[in-house]
């Protein structure tokens, strides 16, 4: 299982990055969308991956990692995931304001100048 | 005393996110009473980051450490917030700079959007947050909403330069998220813990195969702050925004490279002291040659730049570069100085922000849309376009005001005598000569090469700025102005008096300033003190008083001499 999570967030990530550097507007958007899947994946699997353990400390159980899953991750990659959504939501907004004004969807807006 | 402070210390944060709310709750309307809160509420920050500052100076040694348990959570567990003397002096510093920013956009700025004052105060909340917050994550949470209301300031006004630049300035942003939270992800796997004490506390017991896992963590999380920092080659998003955005929001964003910077220097001294074992002053050559890298930038820039505006924006990128490289040697009389430059170039920084729109407005009423080209003065010099002499005649007072502001912003940016810039840069190269560099590995001892080329640096950027600002007032106060006196309203003139005064008051009392300077570097380099203070700040208890709320909030202040 941690070989296919790396591997999703390898290239999930690499797609990412790849994006980010494409001329278009919308192409930089999605590549920092896959980005930001990434780096929640990543978050997420910091706290050593487990199938079938809850993230909290049951009664009568021992409080050491290998009866419960780490609750911090989740907590801080659900927090992630909502601030990353509004940024990327903003953005959106700025790029549409972009495209109203230069009438490209290039990055710099070059259409003019050319 | 202690009680007060442990209450007073959540105020920055909490009385802008409140002002922010009420100033929604107005609506569209009464903008004479949103003007009126925003300014008082900004004016209310500064009392409180004054009186944080005086708790925290009040003790002797290394001064008080104050520490407050947001949730009555003992300190690695639940959220802290921390002030130390160097958190209580940007406190204040954002207070001065917030201050005469709203002050200036009551003029003018603060009509184009009905949104402005609680953005405003929102982008407060989250620059004192990121000063004050004592745990990683929650750090992450302020820079992003400094960040947030600062996309929404960065465009404020519109306009096709400021979409284009503040496209690039989002995305850059979005990506220095992105690599925050994996930098913060890495150092939680190998350490457990998100707050910032306890992370120092755990360093140097880090295993010998996690170590590599750790640097790149923390590496990972540097770039993150030196990209906010403004550091070359990570800052070619920083020129454009700042210099297409609208006056008062280029002053208070002058602030916000500094969040960075203290950042850095934060996580710097604590993380990779020199207690830190083997980790111990993990990546302050990186500091020093990005830093010296970044002068280089931003003297380059002031050569190339014919606007006033542009010029503003690599004064920052170059207090940027010498903060960095003074971080980077990290001897006390360095960061010391350091602290005394940050407060002298962001005054500086944020009043040449203000000025050069003031100063753009001279020749405009005649001219009214005529392009921004170059005047060649004639050859009658001496005479004025109607053949008047121009000896012995009046002289607008906005004029004479705008030339003597301009004047003295000039003096500081560049650092030249008898103003505050100066003094830092008297105070930096003191200790650049002085000899006491505590980091062996990369600065070495007395006048190393890397103490030579700060040394140079300082000198070559100044008269770079000089010649820089000297041709741009060569220009506009010269070539152009002299007749038209610029339509300046008293408030503008007053934000940007105040800034300016600041500078010379810092000039006037740069010996209490600097000793308060170096008591905050010492409480820096010795990070025990602000560990222990924070790990042993003690949860309250329950009031069992006859109102049955428990929502009191705890506070804890501990005296932080070892």
């Amino acid at each position: 299982m941690e070989a296919v999570l790396a591997l999703v967030v390898g290239v999930l990530a690499g797609a990412g990055v790849w994006l980010v550097l494409r001329p278009r507007t919308f192409q930089v958007i999605m590549g920092l969308t896959l980005l930001s899947y990434a780096v929640n994946l990543f978050i997420f699997s910091i706290g050593s991956i487990f199938i079938d353990k809850p993230p909290i400390v049951a009664p009568g159980t021992p409080g050491d990692l290998n009866h419960y899953t780490d609750p911090m991750p989740q907590s801080l990659v659900l927090t992630a995931i909502v601030i990353g959504f509004a940024t990327t939501a903003l953005f959106l907004v700025v790029l549409l304001a972009s495209r109203g004004l230069s009438g490209t969807d290039h990055v710099d807006g070059t259409r003019e100048d050319s | 005393m202690s009680m007060l402070l442990g209450h007073l210390m959540v105020a920055p944060i909490v009385l802008p996110l409140v002002t922010s709310a009420l100033l929604l709750l107005l609506g569209e309307r009464r903008r004479r009473l949103k003007s009126i809160i925003n300014v008082s509420a900004t004016l209310g920050g500064l009392v409180v980051a004054s009186m944080i500052l005086r708790g925290v100076d009040h003790g002797g040694g290394l001064g008080n450490v104050g520490v407050y348990l947001a949730a009555n959570w003992k300190a690695p567990f639940g959220i802290v917030l921390v002030a130390d003397r160097v958190s209580a002096l940007m406190l204040v510093l954002v207070g001065v700079v917030s201050l005469c920013a709203a002050l200036y956009a009551e003029a003018a700025w603060s009509r184009a959007s009905v949104y402005f004052h609680a953005l405003f105060q929102i982008q407060l909340m989250g620059i004192n947050g990121a000063f004050l917050t004592g745990d990683l994550f929650n750090l992450f949470v302020f820079f992003e909403v400094m960040l947030a209301a600062s996309y929404g300031l960065q465009l404020h006004g519109s306009g096709w330069p400021r979409v284009r630049s503040g496209l690039h300035y989002i995305a850059v942003n979005l990506l220095a998220s992105s690599l925050f939270l994996i930098g913060l992800a890495v150092l939680y796997g190998v350490l457990g813990t998100l707050n910032m004490a306890d992370i120092a506390d755990k360093i140097p017991r880090v295993a010998e195969r996690d170590l590599g896992l750790l640097h790149a963590g923390a590496a990972i999380l540097a770039m993150a702050f030196l990209i906010k920092a403004g550091t070359w080659p990570l800052n070619a998003w920083l020129v454009p925004a700042y210099t297409a955005t609208s006056a008062p929001v280029a002053a208070v964003f002058a602030l916000m490279t500094k969040v960075g910077i203290y950042t850095l220097l934060r996580a710097s001294t604590l993380f990779f002291s020199g207690a830190a074992g083997r980790s111990a002053y993990f990546g302050q050559s990186v500091f020093l040659y990005g830093g010296l890298a970044t002068i280089a930038f931003g003297t380059i820039g002031f050569f190339t730049s014919l606007r006033a505006g542009r010029i503003a924006s690599f004064s920052i990128i170059v207090s940027s570069g010498t903060l960095l490289a003074v971080i980077g040697v990290g001897s006390v009389s360095m960061t010391s100085g350091a602290l005394f430059y940050m407060l002298s170039a962001t005054l500086a920084a944020s009043a040449l922000f203000l000025l050069v729109e003031l100063v753009e407005r001279i020749g405009s009423d005649r001219r009214a849309g005529q392009p921004d080209v170059d005047f060649l003065p004639g050859e009658d010099t001496n005479l004025d376009d109607d053949e008047m002499p121009l000896v012995g005649r009046a002289f607008p007072v906005s004029l004479a005001l705008l030339g003597l502001a301009f004047i003295a912003c000039a003096l500081v940016v560049a650092g030249l005598p008898p103003l505050s810039g100066f003094i830092a840069k008297i105070a930096i190269v003191t200790a650049v000569v002085s000899a006491d560099s505590v980091v062996p590995t990369t600065a070495g001892v007395g006048l190393s090469p890397a103490g030579w080329t700060i040394f140079g640096a300082l000198l070559v950027s100044g008269l770079a700025a000089t010649v820089a600002l000297a041709r741009v007032g060569i220009r506009r106060f010269w070539s152009m102005g002299g007749q038209s006196a610029p339509h300046i309203k008293r408030v503008e003139a007053v934000a940007v008096v105040v800034l300016l005064l600041c500078c010379i008051a810092l000039t006037v009392y740069a010996d209490p300033v600097l000793r308060y300077t170096r008591s905050a570097a010492a409480g820096l380099n010795t990070p025990r003190a602000y560990i222990e203070a924070v790990l042993s700040a003690q949860v309250r208890a329950a009031q069992a008083g006859a109102q049955g709320r428990s929502e009191s909030t705890p506070s804890g202040i501990s005296e932080g001499a070892p």
